[in-house]
């Protein structure tokens, strides 16, 4: 029973990392991009061709996913969606699928449509035993690096110049300039860390949740309902959203596995019935 | 319905034969068009590429001439969406005139097009959905692929004879996943077996972990697994990751989990894992190695049962069409097919004139290690083997 | 996604009468007319296309479906799909179980989608536009869930097998080149139009608008929203089933993918395409939607994903007028005069 609890809060976490970027873009820029799931999917190929073809070790790899998803992602800003910030939902919601599509089809073309795997490595693999609970190594693992790296974007958020310049150029992107805050700055840069955030969650999701082209529409369903169950103000939110969630999804598949598909829909409804701004959302 | 009308039509086609068929003008060498409509796109891809390519193969290595016509083959993206799959059909009978519809992806794509079939009286080969009713839907209907009960029994057969007693079942949650399910449950308890638990999962699902963790509380002997190909290295992850490879569970499953398309980059934690099928890569035989090295060659990716499917279709398309000399009357074009049998690289196989469906020999195969890579090697053969759900009515 | 500052709608002309206000916005326009009778015309002058011009024809029916809940009353939606379905679904059934002839059964899937519509409308009424993406998606997820469930009435994953429409009206049959299908499309699209020209021209249609530009404003002149919301909803589920129905009667069968995800999201591309609110964008996006679709896979049938994807970036990029929700620049006299919203 502990041990699905855990595999619960593991996958939660995985889901916090795939969604923390859209968190930053949707919930704090404001902007659907849904073409986060292709910058997610970008670190995980990278990954993989790393280690399969240049046999660089796994832990090595993450922060290259990272910094490989990150400065695809400032190309794309500088180059594309900086134009988008100004238009409507809907232009950007047809932008970022327009995106997608072309994502897939090139990843596609280039690695090929079936599964990629990668090979963790064999400190990675394997199980321990904590007081009679069996606990999978990599899931550890995760949870290890997920959590960290929540804190680490809180405090970013909260407690640095450049987080407050970011919460005041989402506010008021006017006044802030006035301000003398480089607005376009900061969004080029919070754009391209949401994107890197996606690639590491690429890279460390790879394994357990897999890998293929069509893997950006695939799993934009799993963001969407992490942040908005989570409500988009804050980064607290999407955090303890996808544990519940995680933890719900995996716990429930285990209880009564006849309602498996079920569950995470019914919980979304659920929560945004009673909650519509999102379960952690401060009145705005 | 439109039968009448369509009857008519077709009728006057294949009295009026190629004559009519080209349009007139074209009189030394008629073409022979072959609609081949599979998935390119979307989740299912990968089956589409590689039947496309196989049967690309197939008419580069035999020639694009049958019995004095020229075959063309005219590929579709389906998307996997049976309404398109439908309407590209009707098209491909309509303005193109195709006297072969051929492909077909997945259960209700083959399902969508079948009275499509009857109505024109055009032979429909079926080159890789698997579930056993798609043959009874139309009379034109020919299968080369296989079918999931087909290869479903012998792994039940094998688990009940290597002293598995009480096993459980884990299959996706959709048609194919639930033929398996049944076929296997009913098979092993026939055999003296037990079946404790049965598992379906969502086909939307990321994460196996709370499915394995029920099979891991339940500890059979064995258990048995059907997911759908791409799926299937997910999953074996995670069933060694919780140790249960360890704690004496056996995984037995149909050859879609170790499909040859990705076996390889699973890594170890496949190895010694028992499963059967009608097709692996490395079936030993002159055919197959011959097959193996074209198709690496040409598209760069190991061949999996879904090409031999593909290629094996193709030989169907031209063997009917030597038998017939040419003349594409759809009625006679199935006569021609029925009880054919040839050698295939995967083995010797033919086509029941009765249920126009494959008989083929089904293998028991175990993971291992040839020259570095990973393969499903065969050791043990049941031989002839026809679809057990038509079979047995 | 809604404009604070809605558009004026007239230019500054003599202050009409309520009534002969209502009456000259609902004038018909010359391009209508054109519309119309090329879409008939195409019975004759493209023989061989019937059965992509029936799957545009359903397309477009669905996506001004859309257009009635988004367009009119702002409703933005992930998860249309789940009308289609229940109308899909339902019109298999009717066949394979008695209702043969398809007029009745096109009328019978629209109470039911309609029905499930009026429900599901409840749940639309309070929260943000991404709020409702989500429910609308959760709606639409869970339905596709209850039918593969159900494999005993709907088939699960292998589709509804045995769905045999008799003769229209009992007389005119399907026939195999998809002539019979698309008329009877055509038609139903053309009549449905009709009807809904005429509702989001009355009053009841102007209020459901007003709502949309300015919802607290509606409500301070005696407009009451949720009743006006519930009522536009369940008329687009209602026009959605029918789409659902037509799909299911003219290629006899159906299968999950009718709820897919992935048809929401046409429709929504459609719409965006073809712009909203003013009718006319669903069917048009429809026919530039298909018909890319159509040549593209037709040139590369495994990459053409991406050439989609690179026009539609490019669509929004540089075609798009940023006020106007309508197509390129040069086709914006042409669709102001088939009632677009002026920029």
């Amino acid at each position: 029973m502990l041990t699905i609890l855990f595999d619960g809060i593991a996958y939660g976490m995985l889901l916090f990392v795939l969604a923390a970027g859209l968190a930053v873009t949707l919930g704090l820029m404001n902007f659907v991009n849904l073409a986060h799931g292709a910058f997610a999917m970008a670190g995980g190929y990278a990954t993989v061709v790393l280690m399969n073809r240049f046999g660089v070790p796994f832990l090595a790899c993450l922060p290259l996913a990272f910094l490989f998803s990150a400065a695809l992602g400032l190309l794309f800003e500088r180059t594309l969606y900086v134009r988008m910030y100004e238009r409507s939902h809907l232009d950007q919601v047809l932008f970022s699928i327009g995106l997608v599509f072309m994502a897939i089809a090139a990843t596609d073309y280039l690695m090929g449509s079936s599964q990629q795997n990668i090979h963790l490595p064999a400190y990675l693999q394997g199980r321990i035993t904590i007081g009679g609970v069996g606990i999978g190594i990599y899931r550890l693992f995760l949870v290890v690096v997920c959590g960290l790296m929540a804190l680490g974007l809180q405090w970013i958020l909260a407690k640095t110049r450049f987080g407050s310049q970011l919460r005041a150029a989402v506010d008021d992107r006017r006044v802030a300039r006035g301000l003398g805050i480089p607005v376009v700055k900061v969004f080029a840069i919070t754009f391209a860390f949401g994107s890197g955030l996606a690639g590491l969650g690429g890279a460390l999701g790879a394994e357990i949740v897999g890998l293929d082209p069509t893997f950006p529409l695939k799993f934009m369903l799993y963001f969407l309902i992490v942040v908005t169950v989570g409500g988009t103000s804050s980064l607290t939110g999407p955090f303890l959203a996808a544990l519940l969630l995680g933890v719900a999804d995996v716990m429930g598949k285990y209880l009564v596995p006849q309602l498996g598909a079920f569950i995470i829909y019914a919980m979304m409804l659920a929560v945004l019935m009673i909650r519509p701004q999102g379960l952690f959302a401060r009145g705005r | 319905m439109t039968s009448r009308f369509a009857f008519t039509r077709r009728a006057a086609i294949a009295l009026g034969g190629a004559l009519m068929l080209a349009g007139g003008p074209a009189l030394a060498q008629e073409t022979v068009k072959i609609g081949l409509i599979l998935p390119m796109t979307g989740p299912f891809a990968s089956t589409g590429r590689q039947i496309e390519a196989a049967a690309k193969l197939y008419i580069a290595e035999k020639g694009a001439t049958v019995a004095g016509k020229k075959v063309e083959l005219i590929v579709k993206d389906d998307t996997g969406t049976p309404d398109v799959t439908r309407r590209i059909a009707q098209e491909l009978l309509v303005n193109d005139k195709v006297s072969f519809l051929a492909g077909f992806g997945l259960t209700p794509l083959a399902f969508a097009v079948a009275p499509l079939a009857t109505q024109s009286k055009t032979p429909m080969i079926v080159m890789a959905a698997a579930t056993s009713s798609i043959t009874e839907q139309s009379p034109f209907i020919v299968r080369t692929s296989f079918t999931l009960p087909q290869v479903t029994i012998g792994i039940a057969d094998w688990a009940a004879k290597n002293g598995v007693k009480k096993a459980m079942t884990l299959v996706s949650d959709y048609g194919p996943g639930i033929d398996a399910e049944k076929a296997f449950k009913d098979r092993l308890t026939a055999a003296g077996g037990e079946v404790t638990g049965e598992v379906r999962i969502p086909l939307r699902n990321p994460d196996f972990a709370p499915f394995l963790q029920r099979v891991s509380d339940a500890k059979p002997d064995a258990l048995f697994v059907f997911v759908p190909s791409g799926v299937g290295s997910q999953f074996m992850k995670q069933f060694v990751e919780r140790g249960l490879d360890k704690s004496g569970v056996r995984l037995i499953a149909t050859g879609d989990v170790t499909d040859d398309d990705i076996v390889d980059s699973m890594g170890d934690v496949a190895l010694g894992t028992i499963t059967t099928h009608h097709y692996s890569a490395n079936h030993n035989s002159p055919e197959n190695k011959a097959f193996v090295a074209a198709f690496t060659k040409a598209a760069n990716v190991r061949p999996n049962f879904m090409a031999v499917g593909g290629w094996d279709g193709m030989h169907l398309i031209y063997e009917a069409l030597k038998k017939t000399n040419g003349a594409t009357d759809g009625t006679a074009l199935v006569e021609a097919m029925k009880g054919m049998s040839w050698t295939s690289p995967r083995g010797p196989i033919s086509i029941d004139a009765k249920t126009r469906d494959i008989v083929q020999n089904v293998y028991v195969r175990k993971i291992e290690k040839v020259d570095g890579q990973l393969y499903n090697v065969e050791f043990s053969t049941f031989e002839a083997v026809p679809d057990p759900v038509k079979a047995g009515k | 996604m809604l404009q604070s500052n809605p558009a004026p709608q007239q230019d500054a002309k003599p202050v009409l009468g309520p009534a002969a206000f209502l009456k000259a916005k609902a004038a018909w326009r010359w391009p209508e007319f054109l519309f119309w009778i090329s879409a008939f015309a195409l019975i004759l002058l493209l023989p061989n296309r019937h059965l992509l011009l029936n799957e545009i024809a359903i397309l477009g029916l669905f996506a001004l479906s859309l257009d009635l809940i988004l367009g009119y009353a702002g409703i933005v939606s992930l998860g249309h799909a789940a009308f289609f379905g229940v109308g899909a679904y339902a019109a298999g059934l009717l066949t394979k179980y008695g209702v043969t002839e398809p007029v009745s059964g096109l009328v019978l899937s629209g109470v039911a989608a309609g029905f499930a519509g009026f429900l599901a409308s409840f749940m639309i009424l309070r929260g943000t536009d991404l709020t409702r993406l989500m429910v609308t998606l959760g709606v639409a997820l869970i339905f596709h869930e209850i039918a593969n469930r159900l494999d005993w009435l709907t088939g699960g994953a292998d589709g509804l097998l045995g769905v045999a429409p008799g003769p229209i009206l009992g007389r005119f049959d399907f026939d195999f080149a998809g002539t019979t299908a698309y008329v009877y499309s055509l038609t139903v699209t053309f009549l449905l139009f009709l009807a809904a020209r005429r509702i989001v021209h009355s009053p009841f249609g102007l209020s459901v608008k007003a709502l949309k530009d300015n919802r607290l404003r509606a409500a301070t002149i005696g407009i009451a929203p949720n009743r006006r919301l519930i009522a536009i909803y369940t008329l687009g589920a209602v026009y959605a089933g029918m789409a659902g129905a037509l799909l299911t009667q003219t290629t006899q069968f159906v299968s999950l993918e009718v709820l897919d995800f992935a048809r929401s999201a046409d429709a929504l591309l459609v719409l965006v395409i073809g712009g909203s609110g003013y009718l006319y964008g669903g069917l048009i996006g429809a026919i530039a939607f298909k018909l890319m679709k159509d040549t593209l896979s037709a040139m590369t049938p495994a990459y053409w994903i991406f050439w989609m994807g690179f026009i539609l970036v490019i669509l929004v990029l540089i075609g798009r007028d940023r006020r106007m929700a309508g197509l390129a620049r040069p086709f914006a006299p042409l669709l102001r005069l088939l009632g677009a919203r002026r920029p």
